[in-house]
């Protein structure tokens, strides 16, 4: 995606600050994460899949339901890597299912890193 | 001047009159019906006669998950929201009335046999919560503590004969009954161990069984409240028995409309398939193959056929199962994310909730065409007004 230059520095500016919503980035590299973010249209569907699909048991708002709740206060220092897992592969023994089929592994990354950041769907 | 023009001229002052009126006409609310407005906090007031809206009210807090009952009058409205709202709406007037935060986050609701208690089943604080249906005053709190000592979120909570409720206990896997002759001391029996993770029930639509589907067993726990020293005991056991589980991607949904005809039509959890059993013996008799994971399994109003709507993937197809045959005879698809069906009292038309394509399809049960289309936003669940009169809705 071009963007103005104005524009790409503003993005630069939040990726800094680490507060930019994901609506202005795209392709784009957190420095200290390695995470790739996915393209503007593919972002979108992702964030529709968290509000609708996941919201379904863990609420529109990730406030919880028969899932529990997905806020950043919730997932507070819980590693990345094993909540990429669970949203991946599933939870045995519990009603969480695997999200595999819908997603690759990089764009597990990222949508734990928005929910982790505090992204409201 | 003709009297016939005469009387022309009178009828058209009268209207005038009317028209200038405060009061509005009078009309019946037995056509009525009220749609969730899941992302937008709103209703829509619709008209199944007309097929189209007749008002839209706002200000009902979250409704991602919402689900509501009608008082016997059916003027009202009782809209349970998943932020713990419950939001009394006055259908005639198109107006909130009343509306009270009872909890942290609920899941539905339902009312008593007299219409006086209003019961709202709620996730945190896990429990039942009685209500006065006029003035929405708080009569009892029943917390749901399961045999383990842990708080349990409520699912599954229906109305039973006798100002009773029933319900179940996601963690604890039990399913009790409370009593609320006296609605402000209700009396609750509890039956414990009945299966793991009852994820939502139903009462039969005479108000004897009751029924809990099973998230982590391989079956269904029913109890017949005609003999409830029997206890609760496994139907359809072992239905998914050497076939490999598939992921459910969405709760299915129970209600007193799975009964019909001698047949009870329930979704099989992990398994593309609905399961029939007979409604006295309980034993499978059929087991329908379907597109996907079945989330709402509603039979017409006839008995005649049965309606099943799916989980997120297979969520844009409705599928017809003709229950002589007991097979699948037509498939829909009638827009993306198909949520809810609901059936006009008498079943002539269904109207089907599309999340993703912002609108309501009316499809005539007769000749599976639609009727017509409605802008909604992000609809969810459908509730027509004849629901005020029946047990277990």
């Amino acid at each position: 995606m071009k963007l103005p230059s104005c524009c790409r520095t503003l993005t630069a500016k939040c990726l800094l600050l680490g507060c930019c919503a994901a609506l202005f980035i795209s392709e784009a590299v957190y420095a200290d994460s390695g995470i790739i973010s996915p393209a503007p249209q593919r972002a979108a569907e992702l964030r529709h899949l968290l509000r609708e699909d996941c919201g379904a048991c863990h609420g529109l708002t990730l406030n919880g339901g028969l899932g529990s709740p997905l806020t950043a206060v919730a997932l507070a220092g819980k590693p990345a890597d094993s909540l990429v897992a669970t949203l991946l592969d599933g939870r045995p023994g519990s009603a969480m299912p695997p999200w595999r089929p819908f997603m690759s592994e990089s764009e597990a990354q990222w949508l734990i890193q928005q929910l982790q950041r505090g992204m409201t769907p | 001047m003709s009297t016939r023009a005469r009387l022309a001229a009178m009828a058209a002052g009268t209207l005038v009159l009317l028209a200038g009126c405060a009061t509005p006409a009078l009309r019946g609310s037995g056509d009525l019906g009220v749609v969730i407005e899941r992302a937008a906090g709103s209703v829509q007031v619709v008209s199944n006669s007309s097929n189209t809206m007749l008002a839209r009210v706002d200000g009902l807090g979250d409704l991602s998950h919402a689900s509501l009952v009608y008082s016997r009058d059916a003027r009202y409205v009782y809209v349970f929201g998943r932020d713990g709202g419950i939001s009394k709406v006055d259908i005639l007037a198109g107006k909130l009335v009343a509306r009270v935060m009872q909890a942290g986050n609920s899941i539905g609701g339902a009312i008593s046999s007299d219409g006086r208690i209003v019961a709202a089943q709620n996730y945190s604080p896990g429990g039942v919560k009685l209500f006065d249906a006029d003035s929405l005053a708080l009569l009892a709190d029943i917390p749901a503590v399961g045999d383990n000592g842990q708080p349990s979120k409520v699912v599954g909570l229906a109305d039973l004969p006798g100002n009773r409720f029933a319900f179940s206990l996601f963690e604890a896997g039990e399913i009790w009954v409370a009593d609320a002759a006296n609605p402000r001391a209700p009396q609750v029996t509890k039956y414990r161990n009945v299966g793991r993770n009852p994820y939502d029930g139903l009462a039969s639509s005479d108000g004897r069984y009751y029924i809990a589907g099973l998230y982590g067993d391989d079956g269904l726990a029913l109890l017949d409240t005609w003999q409830p020293q029997a206890g609760v005991r496994r139907i359809l056991d072992g239905y998914g028995r050497g076939r490999e589980p598939q992921p459910v991607y969405k709760m299915p949904h129970l209600r007193g409309w799975s009964i019909a005809g001698g047949y009870a039509f329930l979704p099989a959890i992990g398994h593309h398939s609905v399961l029939v059993a007979d409604n006295r013996s309980w034993q499978e008799v059929a087991r329908v193959p379907v597109y996907g994971q079945p989330v709402f399994v509603m039979a017409e109003p006839s008995g005649r056929r049965v309606w099943v709507n799916f989980a997120f993937p297979h969520n844009d197809t409705v599928q017809v199962i003709d229950v002589p045959t007991m097979q699948v005879v037509k498939t829909l698809k009638p827009g993306r994310a198909i949520l809810h069906m609901e059936f006009t009292a008498r079943g002539d038309a269904v109207w089907l909730s599309s999340r993703d394509d912002d609108k309501l399809v009316v499809v005539d049960t007769a000749t599976f065409q639609t009727r017509q289309q409605l802008p909604a936003a992000n609809p969810s669940g459908i509730f027509f007004s004849w629901r005020a009169g029946r047990m277990g809705m």
